[in-house]
């Protein structure tokens, strides 16, 4: 049960990094973007490929930060990774959404994300394989932090989640105390009312995209570190990602925060009464009860 | 009298070749209040989101102190002096009473503090609640935070899409009041409403519209004691301008 629940956080830490970047860019552009949780899977193997350069170009860089596997190469390739993915977001946008905006629908727009999210999964594909990959091959035994109950953490878990919070720690900073924070959640809010408050919208969904990639990016190497990488984890991640962001509320960048922990804990904590092949139906239980409960999310309001 | 505002043969709408205005003419005076009213439907609202450059005019032009600013970027029209006030959702209800001030005032530098004090001072209620969500607050009181939003960045026109809507006949009338209030400090007020003989009694010039064209405009106090236009704007009974 314990086990579950420091799970669940972890887990839950990883989607609500995810979830931030996708609830913005859905409230503000209008539309359900499924390719989201690709730019996990983008910001993972950005992360890969950087570790493993600045391990072979520095080999002092490649040693594991003890008592995690994480080495100093990787650590400085996720900010890297946070920066590449961000800005393959912006790219993402104006080759593909940013055209698509100017002619369609809200619909036209979900079924580009469909498509920009298989097209990413198979170039990453093409690229590194289907074969799992880890970011570090040596083996680090989970400490027994507990008997009774019985809890086993890994220091990379504890590593994610305090970097998770960190992280989210660190946007609301810039959300509550900076007038930058402010026009995010103005425009997140009521974007006709950003823009008549002299917000420059276009470039704002610059910004939109390039901290919501941004954040992906870092659950992407986050959950990479914790489990592994491979193509398709953005398509595992998307649909506990969605859960994430309608439970929370879409537009609510706090929503997205608690709708990732509740998401995660719930789908951890079915698993002490459900067999395992239930547990990714728990993100639509839980989607189903909030909506029902409250239509618009626990943190979401009418769309203005 | 030199017009601060003026909107000539505008054709606009959401839709290209589906126009809600259909060349719609206007001109609002310097320092006075010119109010906009007509049936559902009219065109009202569309008017004055063309005038903020958030609905596409497809002809015609909008001239501000005799210059051209016709399909303004939106987010440009507060450098050139014109606030818009939207009808519904005119404040960031996720934000406190005191950033969405700082919000826009947020280009003010140094001054930026000062101001807000300021408009603190001259809205007491709002100083009194400035840390709680503004989502929080009672329609009047978010009305006049839009409207203390809107002078915060010191316009010389003000545009106002149904201030009254939705609020006690109180607070309506304390609305449109101050709005009236803010023309001795020379600003101009153009505003769009439904509440006609409210609106009227305060307004120094009104234009009646209905499907997208001109019907009738002249001096508010005029229209309102103008038999035919009671009949047919106004519910049908003469008021009297007392």
């Amino acid at each position: 049960m314990i086990q579950n629940l420091v799970d669940g956080f972890l887990v839950g830490s990883i989607l609500s990094l995810g979830a931030i970047g996708l609830t913005m860019a859905m409230h503000m552009l209008r539309f359900a973007n499924f390719s989201h949780a690709e730019l996990l899977s983008i910001g993972a193997y950005v992360a890969l490929v950087f570790d493993g350069l600045f391990s072979a170009i520095y080999p002092a860089l490649a040693g594991a930060i003890a008592p995690l596997s994480l080495t100093w190469a990787l650590s400085l390739s996720i900010l890297i990774s946070m920066a590449i993915t961000g800005i393959s977001a912006i790219l993402i946008d104006r080759l593909v959404f940013k055209r698509v905006r100017a002619k369609g629908g809200e619909l036209s727009m979900v079924f580009a994300s469909f498509g920009v999210a298989m097209i990413l999964r198979n170039i990453l594909g093409l690229i590194f394989g289907l074969d799992p990959k880890l970011y570090s091959q040596d083996i680090v035994f989970a400490i027994v932090v507990s008997r009774d109950p019985f809890l086993l953490v890994k220091p990379d878990q504890v590593f994610t989640l305090i970097a998770a919070l960190l992280i989210m720690f660190i946007l609301h900073l810039v959300l509550s105390r900076t007038t930058f924070g402010y026009s995010l959640r103005a425009v997140a809010e009521n974007p006709t009312l950003a823009q008549v408050s002299g917000i420059n919208l276009s470039r704002m969904i610059v910004l939109i995209w390039l901290i919501g990639g941004g954040l992906a990016a870092a659950a992407g190497v986050f959950y990479g570190l914790t489990n592994q990488i491979n193509p398709v984890l953005g398509r595992d991640l998307v649909l506990p990602i969605f859960a994430a962001t309608i439970v929370g509320g879409i537009g609510s960048i706090y929503g997205a925060v608690l709708g990732g922990f509740l998401v995660g804990l719930a789908s951890n904590l079915a698993l002490v009464i459900l067999p395992s092949g239930y547990s990714p139906a728990v993100p639509f239980l839980i989607i189903l009860a909030v909506l029902l409960i409250r239509p618009h999310g626990l943190f979401g309001e009418e769309r203005a | 009298m030199t017009p601060a505002l003026v909107a000539k043969d505008v054709v606009a709408g959401y839709v290209p070749d589906l126009p809600i205005l259909k060349g719609v003419s206007l001109s609002a005076q310097s320092a006075k209040v010119t109010v906009i009213i007509g049936p559902n439907g009219a065109g009202k609202s569309t008017l004055i989101k063309a005038i903020a450059g958030l609905v596409p005019v497809a002809e015609g032009s909008v001239a501000l102190n005799g210059q051209d600013i016709t399909n303004p970027r939106p987010d440009q029209m507060g450098s050139a002096g014109v606030a818009y006030v939207p009808q519904s959702d005119n404040i960031f209800r996720s934000l406190t009473i005191r950033q969405n001030l700082d919000l826009v005032l947020r280009n003010a530098g140094k001054e930026a503090a000062d101001r807000r004090d300021a408009l603190f001072a001259q809205f007491p209620a709002l100083a009194d609640k400035q840390t709680e969500k503004a989502g929080a607050l009672s329609g009047g009181q978010r009305q006049f935070l839009a409207v203390a939003m809107a002078l915060a960045i010191n316009p010389s026109v003000i545009l106002m899409d149904e201030p009254s809507a939705g609020l006690s006949p109180k607070a309506a009338q304390e609305v449109l009041e101050y709005a009236k209030s803010l023309t001795a400090q020379g600003v101009t007020i153009l505003l769009v409403e439904q509440n006609v003989k409210q609106a009227l009694r305060l307004a120094d010039h009104c234009f009646i519209l209905a499907d997208g064209q001109n019907q009738v405009d002249g001096a508010a106090q005029d229209l309102l004691n103008d038999p035919v236009v009671g009949q047919i704007y106004l519910g049908g009974k003469r008021v009297s301008a007392a």
